[in-house]
């Protein structure tokens, strides 16, 4: 990092290109190994490539199957948890959604989830980091009740930072109040 | 279908230059500012355009520079120079006669001159009734310091007639947010009270939040996601030099330097659940002060360093409490409504500013510690953010205009309210500096 002008510049290239290159690895590893879902931390996030070479052929635009999180079929699929305005209190109607991702961590505790944490946009940004925060840490106690191994899950809370919906109505509100299991 | 908010492949590489781009861009937009009423108290005053030395252009206009300002303090109106019948620049030409007739209080007049390579500027500043000169200085100054000088023009001139020292000289420090998900670009920015000026301390495709002034207004603590993860930094503004000095599992968050500037306050979840710590900046030492099973967060310094302000939700909704920083008990400060949170001191530390929910709608209030009394200081539905300006005569926050966030300040005093908004994008989390000394 350079200290001679104030402009602290944190691009997206130099950081994607690193997770591009990882993630390139990754792929070669899922390959040799379709069959078992597993990944390090970096592949939370999509990678970007530099701007393709006209001479080379387009890469394939084909998303590698992860896990059964991916597919519509797959209980698994739903992985979002949505939540009353500030409360941190689960729903009846997650538990099921829950147990399902429980049931699968527990028979593949080489697996690792972040459960990432949201609010709506109303109050305050450091009270919404703290909540989203909560959020998550409700999902995962309850998942540590359920028998998934603590070290398996990492939370994160965006806050209101990161809105599903950027919409500013009740509707958009209640799509934002949210934790997702963030394989 | 609620789908991960994770795009696809190609969309991550449209989005990659795109981002790049308005953040270029970014750096151009300046805020600009719109007063949107209540300066019916306000005193009348001529500020005359300043005379030049023959052949002088001066980059500035040094007269409108300090107008503008006192206009902004919502406490004068200065006359429209086109309905000046007279245009002294020294003090010979001045006959305060017909300014009394013209319904001034106060006049100032002055001159802009060549000195080395850059100015020499001088001041007159008169009482129009009692026909005295309030005061009269000459400062000296570089060419891209000029502004800087009027805007130092402007707070003698305040502080002579209103007793309470101005902030034409002091910084606005806020967030400005382009774009949304993958393609957002999220900078932390500081300009000129008066919007001008603007610089990029610090930018990122991850959300930046929380910027907070050190005591001196040299450094700036803020929460940036950069690495995935809240942590937060500290960063010389002259330097650039950074500081990453919070990093934990959990959240990192509400950094708030103490008043002698030596230890920064935040919020930690490390151990499950947020609470409030303070960071020795010297020797590292991390001392935990809260410590509850709920939310607790925001933590603002008193002036006199002894007590923070911080939200809890230990009540069942989150409210503002108060506690020693040396540790103890946390008593209740605020007690209308069931939602108030981010207070903070004026700098007198005899009020606190906090946002409030009125009716289902988030407002920003002002609490006299005393009194006890609340009063509300603006009208939005999503106001938030609030930071007193450094002598408390008004308050800057966060408001949505038109669908996009905006900046606005209303006065404690009775001065007036503005709007400042960029041409595009979001702005929000203005944070007030210190006095520049």
């Amino acid at each position: 990092m350079t200290h001679s002008s104030i402009l602290h510049s944190i691009p997206r290239p130099s950081r994607s290109l690193a997770r591009g290159v990882l993630v390139g690895a990754l792929v070669t590893l899922l390959a040799a190994c379709a069959s078992e879902p597993k990944r390090g931390p970096v592949a939370e996030m999509p990678a970007s490539r530099p701007a393709p070479a006209t001479t080379a052929p387009l890469p394939v635009e084909r998303p590698t199957y992860r896990g059964p999180w991916e597919d519509p079929s797959s209980p698994l699929y739903q992985r979002t948890i949505y939540f009353d305005y500030d409360s941190t209190e689960i729903k009846p109607e997650y538990i099921a959604l829950m147990r399902n991702h429980a049931a699968y961590l527990g028979t593949n505790t080489s697996t690792r989830v972040t459960l990432e944490g949201h609010t709506d946009e109303r109050g305050t940004r450091e009270y919404n980091l703290a909540l989203g925060d909560q959020r998550a840490e409700s999902v995962r106690r309850f998942m540590v009740a359920e028998g998934v191994i603590p070290e398996q899950m990492a939370t994160l809370s965006y806050g209101e930072e990161r809105p599903a919906d950027p919409g500013r109505l009740e509707s958009a509100w209640q799509r934002n109040r949210r934790v997702i299991i963030q394989y | 279908m609620i789908r991960a908010t994770r795009p696809s492949w190609a969309l991550a590489l449209l989005a990659l230059p795109l981002a790049l781009l308005l953040g270029a861009g970014a750096v151009q937009a300046r805020l600009t500012i719109e007063v949107t009423g209540g300066v019916e108290a306000a005193q009348p005053i001529a500020v005359v355009p300043f005379g030049v030395s023959e052949g002088l252009i001066p980059k500035e206009d040094v007269a409108a520079v300090i107008a503008a300002d006192l206009a902004r303090s919502g406490r004068f109106r200065p006359m429209p120079t086109r309905d000046m019948l007279a245009l002294p620049s020294t003090h010979e030409e001045v006959d305060l006669r017909d300014w009394s007739l013209l319904g001034m209080n106060s006049l100032v007049i002055g001159r802009v001159e060549q000195e080395g390579t850059g100015y020499r500027v001088s001041f007159t500043l008169y009482d129009v009734f009692r026909g005295e000169q309030l005061a009269s200085t000459t400062l000296t100054t570089t060419p891209s310091g000029l502004r800087i000088t009027a805007h130092r023009i402007a707070d003698q001139i305040y502080e002579k007639l209103t007793g309470q020292p101005g902030v034409a000289a002091t910084r606005i420090a806020y967030i400005t947010s382009t774009g949304r998900g993958e393609g957002q670009t999220v900078a932390l920015r500081v300009s000129d009270a008066d919007g001008y000026n603007p610089q990029t301390i610090v930018s990122s495709g991850d959300p930046i939040l929380s910027p907070a002034w050190s005591p001196d207004g040299r450094r700036l603590a803020y929460v940036s996601f950069e690495n995935r993860r809240p942590a937060i930094y500290v960063q010389d503004l002259a330097s650039g030099r950074r500081d990453l000095v919070a990093s934990y599992p959990g959240i990192n968050g509400s950094p708030a330097f103490s008043p002698d500037g030596q230890r920064l306050a935040m919020t930690l979840s490390k151990d499950g659940n947020p609470n409030i710590y303070v960071l020795n900046l010297l020797t590292r030492e991390l001392t935990q002060l809260t410590d509850h099973f709920g939310i607790d967060t925001e933590p603002a310094w008193s002036p006199d360093g002894q007590d923070i302000l911080f939200t809890s939700d230990r009540g069942g909704n989150p409210q503002i409490y108060r506690m020693s920083t040396a540790g103890g008990p946390a008593e209740r400060v605020s007690f209308d409504g069931d939602y108030n949170a981010r207070a903070s001191y004026a700098p007198g530390g005899r009020s606190i500013t906090m946002v409030s929910r009125v009716n289902g709608q988030f407002r920003i209030a002002v609490q006299d510690l005393q009194q006890g009394y609340t009063r509300l200081l603006s009208n939005g539905s999503l106001d938030e953010s609030p930071s007193f300006a450094p002598n408390g005569s008004m308050v800057i926050y966060a408001t949505v205009h038109g669908g996009r966030g905006v900046l606005a300040t209303a006065s404690v005093d009775g001065g007036g309210n503005q709007r400042l908004s960029q041409d595009s994008g979001e702005v929000r989390e203005p944070a007030w500096s210190p006095m520049m000394k």
